[in-house]
């Protein structure tokens, strides 16, 4: 299964080489927040995104009709259409990116991930209809006519599908935050089965409201160090103290690799092996074992046929919690044994932030440029490591280095952990 | 593992016509409708006032003391059927191998009263009145997660949300889950945002019905059809691999047969005006994977939007599938409004039940069917009638379309 | 907001049955003083959601490893009274 496009909107740039160039060099999105006035939040901080709908070519009545979320992956989706190649073979218009001449829209396919859908615009549509808050019985006369569109987040996939011209299985996936991982899993299992030829697959969240900063507020999972956002996100750092709220959306085409090969568009990585568990756990906590990470590992890498050791970087969930930073180290262990120790590991969530449902993929995009480029990306921030997680999570400074498999892993609230294995494109896999 | 056959063996119900599978599947057969006046909250100043609301449930008793703080009702009642859901298909979780088991559940706008609270306290009172439980009580995969809590279920498990479409997507995804490996998945979707907020977006949408009178206020079909009534509850199944079902003896209300899910384009695009309708493809789609042709299957349980283009476009894709007047269709979903992620959970429900007891539920309210569209509707009597399959539709606003075949349980 | 001098055992029961329920196989009202939380059937967002109205109802504002270290109501009301005979002995401010 191959990844041809990639279309990427994330804090510190619109565009997958932005994103990269913040990635390999360490530089950190994080900042006080600009979205609202946050002044009277614990957590003051995140990793927004410099982002003009206007500017990105959405029409006047997208911008109007679409939560941020899903103008992010609109646009997204639009760069990894005109990214695979697909575009070229017709005109952008009524027709859709994909073009008059390009695939047959029955088997294009759309899976768009969130966690939190279009709270946002919820979030601010509320405080209207309620009048700050006064009112149980708001006032319905003062809704916006799409906030239907907002109170059920499928319009994220229908958005999109119109975007692109697909008109196969469409759907959204919400599995807290690992929805950017399930929803590609989701995508690769459709075109294994038949019922798509090609899609258009990945996550967003645009989740910096007041709702969501006090949501997370309530639980002490963000982090309030207020005084210094660039520096605030520290994943796998003994001073760490929760995580930085970020927003962003990354989408790409996928098709079998046999059809990429077919019509000579470029392969940036297979993805090769994914699966998912739940802890039957907790809501929100994580077992400190990390065993149903450990086995999702475990799965994923069986069904690409990889042994553990095949294994040149792990993309980490690392939000700079101090459960979810042990019990991923536990988990990495668990499944990788001695290998976990000579694989470096690192956490974009430290530069980019944790954008919910949409890290997922932005997390996926960064593994498969790793593949493409030979780069691991570091963690910034990085300076006193936990001494309970003591792995190698590459601090500061990106690697140039051999990667040919990747595993991405994710963990959610609800429960869900997912694990994603990508290839390099080609790679020989065994049957060991 | 391709091949796994995916068989229902356990039913757990909350509906507004009735709270438990028997209760429901008798007043359905009945005829008699939860569609009425609005009681959650003070409707008189909304211009829509009706809903269909479950009736009888006291969340104590069917809730642990400790989950209720942290539960919207919906999820209370997503609980209440799991738990019948498993009572029904006499399985303990626990027996089966670790991560055999897990959970796929619709979800449309998750907990949005309890969301509602906590927007209150927000902006009436400050940030620090938000709960510690807003971070995950009323998002989409609440119902999923708690559930596999709850039943210890810790296998692969998802959410899917394509709006009243999802009841469909989330078994078929079940499906694929049991032909990964899975033993069991404990899916459907259980729905409801009747709240003021809730509503308000409802009504933002633009299609519910305005009418007072429950009896004429949700007409899919029908003449005089002016949009539809939303409604709470819905349904969970559970879905066993069909070797793993017959080994332990379990009863099988039937199988999974076929599924297909489509997409509109646009309206009034040029795709739109030259193509094939989402909706056909998915018929056509579900009926080949199911290996089955038009002329087998008995009874169509339909989308039945009430909203009149939206029953057309239905009418004519199960014409053109099956012809003028060729296939019972019903819509029991007359007795309970749409449920969103519910409602097609629901329909599967009694597509069973329709199996089993060779009965077709009715259609209710329907006096005059609209110009111009040829169905056999099933209205105001059950039909009896063998059921060996039946044909499951639903669509998502913006132009989701699903559509599923249950079969009667084969003999292997 | 009224200003508390002193919580009792009663009293967070009270907030602790409002704000997290109460498990069917635990009984609130025995001595429970000393038992950890977690056998009383209190996960850590339990105790939080019940720190957070403390703080709003008391007026007293306790640090954020408060949940961690505070593993027995005993524990929970030494940290609480702590905090509000600081916040009575703070002077007023502006």
């Amino acid at each position: 299964m191959a990844i041809t496009g990639i279309g990427v909107v994330a804090p510190g740039g619109v565009g997958t080489k932005e994103f990269w160039s913040l990635l390999t060099e360490g530089r950190t999105a994080t900042r006080a927040i600009s979205l609202f006035d946050a002044t009277r939040f614990r957590s003051r901080i995140a990793a927004e995104a410099d982002f003009d709908p206007h500017h990105e070519g959405l029409t006047p009545q997208e911008v109007r009709r679409m939560d941020r979320a899903a103008q992010f992956a609109v646009v997204a989706a639009r760069e990894a259409v005109s990214d695979s190649g697909l575009e070229a073979a017709g005109a952008l218009g009524a027709a859709g990116a994909l073009g008059a001449a390009g695939p047959d829209p029955y088997r294009v396919g759309v899976t768009v991930g969130s966690a939190v859908g279009a709270t946002t615009s919820l979030d601010t549509e509320y405080r209207v209809v309620s009048d700050g808050g006064a009112k149980w019985h708001v006032d319905y006369t003062y809704a916006v006519p799409h906030l239907f569109d907002h109170f059920v987040p499928s319009s994220f996939a229908a958005e999109v599908a119109w975007a692109v011209g697909a008109q196969g299985p469409a759907s959204v996936v919400s599995t807290g935050c690992t929805s950017g991982l399930d929803a590609v899993g989701h995508a690769v299992e459709l075109i294994r089965e038949g019922s798509a030829d090609i899609m258009v697959a990945g996550a967003t969240d645009a989740p910096i409201s007041p709702i969501t900063v006090a949501c997370f507020d309530a639980i002490k999972a963000t982090s309030p160090r207020n005084d210094d956002p660039e520096h605030a996100s520290r994943p796998f750092d003994r001073t760490r103290n929760g995580f930085v709220l970020g927003e962003g959306s990354a989408l790409f085409v996928l098709e079998e690799l046999s059809l990429a090969h077919r019509r000579g568009a470029h392969v940036y990585a297979e993805i090769v092996g994914f699966a998912s568990r739940c802890n039957a756990y907790h809501m929100t906590g994580l077992r400190p074992d990390g065993r149903e990470m450990a086995e999702a590992i475990r799965v994923a890498l069986d069904e690409a046929r990889l042994p553990v050791t095949a294994v040149d970087y792990i993309n980490a969930h690392g939000s700079g919690t101090k459960q979810n930073d042990r019990h991923e180290t536990a988990a990495f262990k668990r499944a990788l044994g001695e290998h976990a120790r000579a694989t470096p590991i690192s956490s974009i969530k430290s530069m980019v932030g944790h954008s919910l449902g949409a890290i997922g993929s932005l997390e996926i995009a960064a593994s498969a440029l790793a593949i493409e480029h030979g780069v691991v990306p570091p963690t910034a921030n990085l300076h006193e490591p936990d001494p309970e997680c003591d792995l190698d999570y590459t601090p500061l400074v990106a690697r140039e280095q051999r990667v040919e498999v990747v595993l991405s892993v994710g963990s959610g609230f609800g429960g869900f952990q997912s694990a994603m294995v990508l290839a390099r494109e080609g790679l020989e896999r065994g049957t060991w | 593992m391709v091949s796994a056959v995916a068989v229902f063996t356990g039913i757990g119900v909350a509906a507004p016509n009735g709270l438990s599978t028997p209760v429901w599947w008798k007043a359905t057969l009945n005829g008699e409708s939860g569609i009425r006046p609005i009681s959650r909250f003070d409707a008189s100043r909304y211009p829509a006032r009706l809903a269909g609301e479950v009736p009888g449930f006291d969340a104590a008793e069917h809730i642990p003391n400790r989950l209720l703080p942290q539960t919207d009702h919906m999820t209370r009642l997503a609980l209440t059927a799991a738990q019948e859901a498993f009572d029904d298909a006499d399985t303990d979780p626990a027996q089966l191998p670790e991560y055999a088991a897990g959970v796929v559940t619709a979800s449309s706008a998750g907990g949005f009263e309890f969301g509602q609270r906590e927007l209150e306290a927000l902006w009436s009172k400050g940030g620090q009145y938000v709960s510690a439980y807003q971070s995950f009580a009323w998002f989409y995969a609440v119902n999923t997660g708690q559930i596999s809590i709850r039943h210890g279920l810790r296998g692969p498990s998802g959410v899917l949300v394509t709006e009243q479409a999802g009841g469909l997507d989330a078994v078929a995804q079940a499906r694929r889950r049991l032909r990964g490996g899975s033993r069991l998945i404990v899916t459907g979707g259980v729905d409801g945002a009747i709240c003021p907020w809730g509503w308000t977006a409802q009504l933002a949408g633009g299609r519910l019905s305005l009418a007072d009178d429950p009896t004429r206020a949700y007409l899919p079909f029908d003449a005089a059809a002016r949009g539809y009534v939303p409604g709470e509850g819905g349904a969970i199944l559970i879905l066993e691999e069909a070797a793993a079902a017959r080994a332990r003896g379990a009863r099988v209300y039937g199988e999974l047969a076929g599924y297909a899910a489509t997409f509109d384009a646009k309206s009034g695009s040029e795709q739109h005006l030259s193509g094939v309708p989402g909706l056909r493809r998915a018929v056509e789609l579900a009926l080949a994977d199911a290996g089955l042709a038009p002329h087998d299957i008995d009874v169509v349980f339909a989308d039945a939007s009430g909203v009149p283009h939206l029953d057309r476009a239905e009418a004519e894709a199960i014409t053109a599938v099956f012809g003028p007047r060729r296939v019972p269709v019903t819509a029991p979903k007359t007795m309970t409004g749409r449920l969103y992620a519910g409602g097609a959970a629901l329909d599967l429900a009694a597509a069973l039940l329709a199996i089993r007891d060779a009965l077709i539920p009715p259609t209710v309210n329907i006096t005059r069917l609209a110009e111009g569209l040829e169905l056999d509707l099933v209205s105001t009597e059950p039909r009896p009638c063998p059921v060996r399959a039946a044909l499951v539709l639903a669509r998502g606003r913006g132009g989701f379309n699903a559509a599923a075949v249950v079969v009667g349980a084969r003999p292997h | 907001m009224t200003q508390m001098t002193r919580m009792t055992l009663a009293e967070l029961t009270t907030l602790l049955r409002e704000c997290a329920g109460e498990d069917e196989t635990v009984d609130l009202d025995g001595d429970v003083l000393d038992t950890p939380f977690a056998d009383l059937n209190y996960d850590s967002l339990a105790v939080l959601q019940t720190v957070g109205r403390i703080e709003r109802e008391y007026g007293v504002l306790l640090a954020d490893d408060t949940v961690a270290e505070a593993a027995t109501p005993r524990l929970l009301l030494q940290f609480v009274n702590a905090g509000l005979t600081e916040a009575r002995t703070r002077p007023a401010q502006a």
